[in-house]
């Protein structure tokens, strides 16, 4: 007396598909984290020596301070030119005595003897500057970098930085290494 | 020349809808596998700023997040309106900063612990002070990979 099994009826599939899609469609976010990444400096060991002082043209002071304005070198500056400087500061092509010093030259693979610079970036902010002035600030750093990266990287490979293989981009990541450093904040650290 | 007769009576036969559920489920699939659900409840409001040179972060599973803003206007009355910073779920101090970390790194596989980053998600509004202080504490979690979570300009 076994009955044939009756199908099921599968014309409403369609509506409970969609109904699950509409639900994702509306729940998914498709947002990529991104942003400038850094890497802080590690707190130094109280018995560990002082290093050895950065000579004065080495050093590129950026500050900002609590009105958002910024100052290089101890002067005022517009953002705009923030990039520039610091190429040239870093670069340093015609040796100017007031910007950086050059290392002495050293074998890099795929770049031959390279006189890498001695400068450093450094930048202050105040307590009271913004955060979105800051942001600006480390962008514009950040820029003068990659652009030094990507014109060398132009000159030697003739290719974009970003499409090198990852070898040669560690080597121009070796040649103009990105020295910016953040100061330490005084009134945290010598309150107690 | 009858060679293209027309046959039937013409009018446009109905287009078979039966790959429909097919054309759906594989959207829907498509859906479900990129879907990420959100996964805190903000309880602070945070408008990220902008920025060019930006950099995507790759492992979400290695990124532990610190939010900073001001309060939205539901807890305004219990927290104020000055910047504060929600890690996890709660409004936290910024002492909790350290803890926090070991709670994240304690989740995470041995072998990923170096490679973990810390995604400060501010809002543009807010002073310097407060992320100053969050870096000092990172700094003491020993978590130095930071990323300073932006927009990115077009």
């Amino acid at each position: 007396m076994a009955r044939p099994v009756q199908e099921i009826n599968a014309g409403s599939m369609a509506d409970i598909a969609f109904l699950l899609l509409i639900f994702f469609l509306v729940t998914t976010t498709m947002d990529v984290d991104s942003g400038i990444t850094r890497k802080l400096s590690a707190i130094p060991p109280e018995d560990q020596p002082k290093p050895p002082d950065v000579k004065e043209r080495n050093v590129y002071i950026v500050l900002i301070n609590q009105h958002n304005q910024l100052a290089v070198e101890g002067e005022l500056m517009s953002i705009n030119k923030l990039c520039d400087g610091v190429k040239e500061f870093i670069k340093n092509p015609h040796d100017n005595k007031n910007l950086s010093e050059k290392k002495e030259p050293e074998e890099i693979q795929f770049l031959g003897m390279v006189a890498r610079s001695k400068g450093v970036v450094s930048l202050q902010n105040d307590k009271g500057t913004s955060y979105h002035k800051y942001i600006e600030v480390q962008n514009e750093l950040v820029r003068a970098f990659n652009e030094l990266r990507n014109e060398l990287s132009m000159k030697t490979f003739g290719m974009a930085f970003k499409d090198l293989a990852n070898d040669k981009q560690a080597s121009i990541k070796k040649a103009y290494p990105m020295t910016i450093s953040e100061a330490e904040p005084r009134n945290i650290g010598g309150k107690k | 020349m009858a060679k293209f007769a027309r046959k039937g009576k013409g009018g446009t036969p109905a287009i078979s809808t039966a790959s429909l559920p097919d054309i759906v489920f594989m959207l829907l699939f498509f859906f479900m596998v990129t879907t990420v659900m959100r996964e805190v409840d903000l309880k602070i409001s945070v408008k990220l700023p902008q920025a060019t040179e930006v950099k995507k972060l790759e492992k979400k599973s290695l990124v532990s997040y610190i939010y900073v803003g001001a309060p939205i206007k539901a807890y305004q009355k219990k927290f104020g309106t000055e910047p504060r910073l929600q890690l996890n779920d709660e409004l936290s101090k910024i002492t909790d900063v350290v803890n926090y970390i070991s709670a994240e790194r304690e989740k995470m596989d041995e072998n990923d612990i170096p490679f973990m980053t810390t995604s400060i998600k501010a809002d543009m509004e807010v002073k310097m002070g407060i992320i100053t202080d969050i870096k000092q504490e990172l700094k003491k979690a020993q978590a130095l990979k930071i990323n300073y979570s932006t927009r990115k300009k077009l």
